[in-house]
């Protein structure tokens, strides 16, 4: 007898217990979602959350909102990742409620979430008309007309270096030589890798992948035809050619370091002089200074490899599930105001994607101490106006991509297959998919 | 006289139907967020059904075949039953042990016997973000200790065993402890004069484990065996912490079947069809190994017990 209710109340308390953890895996809910459907009076307290991913420069902003707009307190969520963000906003979406009230989301999503674009507040108001360039706008603008989100900043790509390490392997380290040493197309850059890397220990680039991305932001279609078809992995010649360069660089000519951009041995590798150089857009200014937080050496040169490219950049959106959207609308253009935005560019590198912010003697002032006091406004600024195509991303773009990473994270980082045994899983994942 | 007769049969009838209606609280829970979830389930599964589109056409068992022919559904099977194992067994057969030092004439019992369930109140979460630290390839504590023995570093991130077997240390880690009070409660509940009576007859401590404590634990280890099997094959909050993307490694080297449904329902294919049919597919395989394992336990812990003290375990 003792011992089955032994066995019963465990079974219980592990019932509790499972109950209890599947509870508690829903943090961060939106506060309490219908019992304030009412408009917020003006006396009336509301809290607004926004949800950002890496570094938007938000975290004085917020305050900043409070203080102008006593009643409305600003909750500030971020996530590590965009594929963590990413993650919770479709799970959340689909649910139908637990999104924040406004939820960043990255360029490279927005055809995807354009599907379901009556999940979204229209955020269409002509007290924002024209606020930002027109490419930046019309990405996320449905056929139909409908604003999706506000844009917030744009990525145009530099490349940031180690001006000590470059020093020590004999290279030129002054921003303005390196920019002229590494000016050229990829096989420039890959060229004078091989170079650093028989002078130095340390590796050329961080991550195959990312350098996979800064080449892809330059070609027309990388993975879907501009009526919105998906290119069959397999038949896709175009991007197996820029594949392939990439490994050859990484693993043939052993120009990475071997790294997973985003995971915890790339953030160390940061502080263990890891590697020399980085493709940055500006938002990665932000996340290299966080993560190398204590090294000196780090400077940005205004030169990119085949020209210019951009990366990434994100919008605000407000979607429907919310219980203030006409609160989180005005907060959420307050935030990429003009004004606002150069503030978080000072905060954390985010690029500006506003007319008026990009035509700001602020802006073109600025420097960066971290990177060597560099004009970061004016470099940023020359390559935006580098940015020669911008590359068409369908609803399928994340889903390649993904594959696409996989690939070369299996023959750069985690050597479990060679090139071409990679290349083939991923062209078999495609298959998966169940796309076409 | 027919008054007692109806009080007699009130009384009869309460005796009958009240249990019933004491536990049924829970099974009214149980159809309600368990039954009823599980049977929609089967249904989303027969259906074309977006996470976000919703229900689409009705397509049969093609989302099952499709899953099935799946590289990476064998892939995450594989991975799922191999750290299932390296956690499982190595996790029942400690916590007997420690339940064994933990049952014996310690002083500050209390202590000691706390201490094994500290690392269970840490969230999963938490236990695999400092582990996944530790276990880092390049830059984690494991390999830099491991490097100064002369060990060359191990892929944990990398290579599939072993990851499998740090993901196994998060688990064993967060699981052994309360196991082991589980066996302790039990082996406190076993009669001592069995002990007594076994002392008497010669026979040594070895022998009074094998001969009394495992056969009075069977029920126990039966729960016990049950309860980590389905718990074991359901394994996501520790791999899908173990690096940042949370995809179960390029590879999908420590992709388990759990992270494959939430891959197939919430990653690229966002196809909650084919996550259903992933999710039966599971459920089929605890139910089996559920089995096998209730045969198994039933007949290695029944080994050669006397007949008395069995019918004493089942009581």
């Amino acid at each position: 007898m003792h011992k089955s209710r032994i066995g019963a109340l465990a079974a219980i308390s592990a019932l509790a217990i499972t109950l209890s953890a599947c509870g508690g895996a829903n943090t961060g809910s939106t506060p309490a979602p219908g019992g304030s459907a009412a408009p917020a009076t003006s006396d009336e307290k509301i809290t607004l959350t926004v949800a950002t991913f890496n570094e938007f420069g938000y975290e004085e902003l917020v305050k900043e909102y409070t203080t102008l707009n006593p009643n409305v307190i600003v909750e500030h969520k971020k996530a590590a990742t965009a594929d963590e963000a990413r993650d919770n906003l479709n799970t959340r979406l689909a649910a139908g409620s637990g999104l924040a009230d406004i939820e960043a989301i990255e360029v490279d999503w927005v055809p995807e979430m354009m599907q379901y674009a009556d999940k979204f507040v229209d955020l269409k108001d002509d007290a924002v008309k024209g606020r930002w360039l027109d490419w930046k706008e019309a990405a996320a603008t449905t056929p139909d007309g409908k604003l999706m989100g506000y844009g917030t900043d744009i990525g145009p790509e530099a490349i940031c270096y180690r001006a000590d390490m470059f020093e020590a392997a004999g290279l030129p380290s002054d921003r303005a030589e390196v920019a002229k040493l590494l000016d050229g197309g990829w096989d420039k850059y890959f060229t004078v890798g091989k170079d650093f890397v028989a002078k130095s220990d340390a590796a050329w680039f961080d991550a195959a992948d990312g350098v996979f991305q800064g080449m892809i932001n330059q070609i027309e279609t990388p993975f879907e035809n501009a009526d919105g078809t998906p290119i069959p992995l397999g038949e896709n010649t175009e991007i197996k050619k820029v594949y392939d360069q990439v490994i050859t660089a990484a693993v043939t000519d052993d120009l990475s370091a071997d790294l997973a951009q985003w995971s915890t041995d790339w953030s160390t590798a940061f502080q263990n002089d890891g590697f020399a150089t980085m493709l940055c857009p500006g938002w990665m200014l932000g996340v290299i200074e966080g993560n190398a937080e204590g090294v000196e050496g780090w400077d940005i040169a205004d030169v990119f490899p085949g020209g210019g490219g951009n990366w990434g950049g994100s919008y605000l959106t407000v979607p429907t599930q919310g219980a203030h959207p006409e609160e989180a609308k005005k907060l959420a253009a307050w935030l990429t105001a003009p004004e606002q935005q150069l503030k978080a560019f000072a905060s954390k590198g985010t690029f500006p994607s506003q007319k008026e912010a990009l035509a700001s003697p602020e802006l073109l002032k600025s420097t960066n101490a971290f990177f060597n006091d560099a004009p970061t406004g004016q470099i940023l600024t020359n390559r935006a106006n580098a940015v020669s195509v911008t590359p068409f991303k369908g609803p399928n773009y994340f889903a390649i991509r993904a594959l696409t990473s996989d690939a070369i994270n299996r023959a750069d980082v985690d050597k479990t297959d060679d090139p071409e045994a990679s290349w083939a899983k991923a062209v078999a994942a495609y298959g998966d998919l169940g796309l076409s | 006289m027919s008054s007692t007769t109806a009080r007699q049969r009130l009384s009869r009838l309460d005796v009958r139907l009240s249990p019933y209606l004491y536990i049924s609280p829970f099974f009214i829970l149980f159809a309600v967020v368990g039954l009823y979830p599980l049977l929609y389930t089967a249904f989303v599964s027969v259906h074309d059904w977006h996470l976000i589109g919703g229900q689409g056409d009705f397509v049969g068992l093609k989302n099952y075949v499709d899953v099935l022919g799946q590289q990476r559904f064998g892939r995450a099977l594989g991975n799922t039953f191999s750290i299932f194992l390296l956690s499982s067994v190595p996790q029942v057969i400690a916590a007997i042990a420690i339940a064994a030092l933990l049952d014996a004439n310690l002083r500050a019992k209390t202590f000691w016997r706390m201490g094994v369930l500290l690392p269970y109140v840490v969230a999963p979460v938490a236990v695999s973000l400092i582990f996944s630290k530790l276990f880092a390839d390049q830059s984690g504590l494991v390999n830099t200790l491991l490097a100064t023995i002369g060990i060359d570093p191990i892929g944990f991130h990398s290579d599939r065993l072993a990851s499998h077997l740090a993901i196994a240390t998060m688990v064993n880690f967060r699981w052994t402890g309360y196991n082991t009070l589980i066996f302790l409660a039990a082996m406190q509940a076993v009669p001592r004069d069995l002990y007594e009576a076994a002392i008497v007859d010669g026979a040594s401590r070895w022998r009074q484990f094998w001969s009394v404590t495992v056969p009075m634990l069977r029920a126990t280890i039966i729960f016990v065996v049950i309860t980590s099997t389905i718990g074991g094959l359901q394994i996501f909050d520790e791999p899908r912490m173990y690096d940042t993307l949370g995809l179960g490694g390029s590879d999908r080297q420590w992709m388990t079947m759990t992270m494959y449904l939430y891959e197939l329902g919430w990653g690229a294919q966002k196809s909650f069809g084919r996550a259903a049919a992933v999710a039966w597919i599971l459920f089929g395989i605890i139910i089996v190994i559920g089995m096998v394992n209730f045969l198994l336990t039933q007949r290695i812990a029944s080994g050669d017990a006397p007949r008395r003290v069995r019918k004493g375990a089942r009581a």
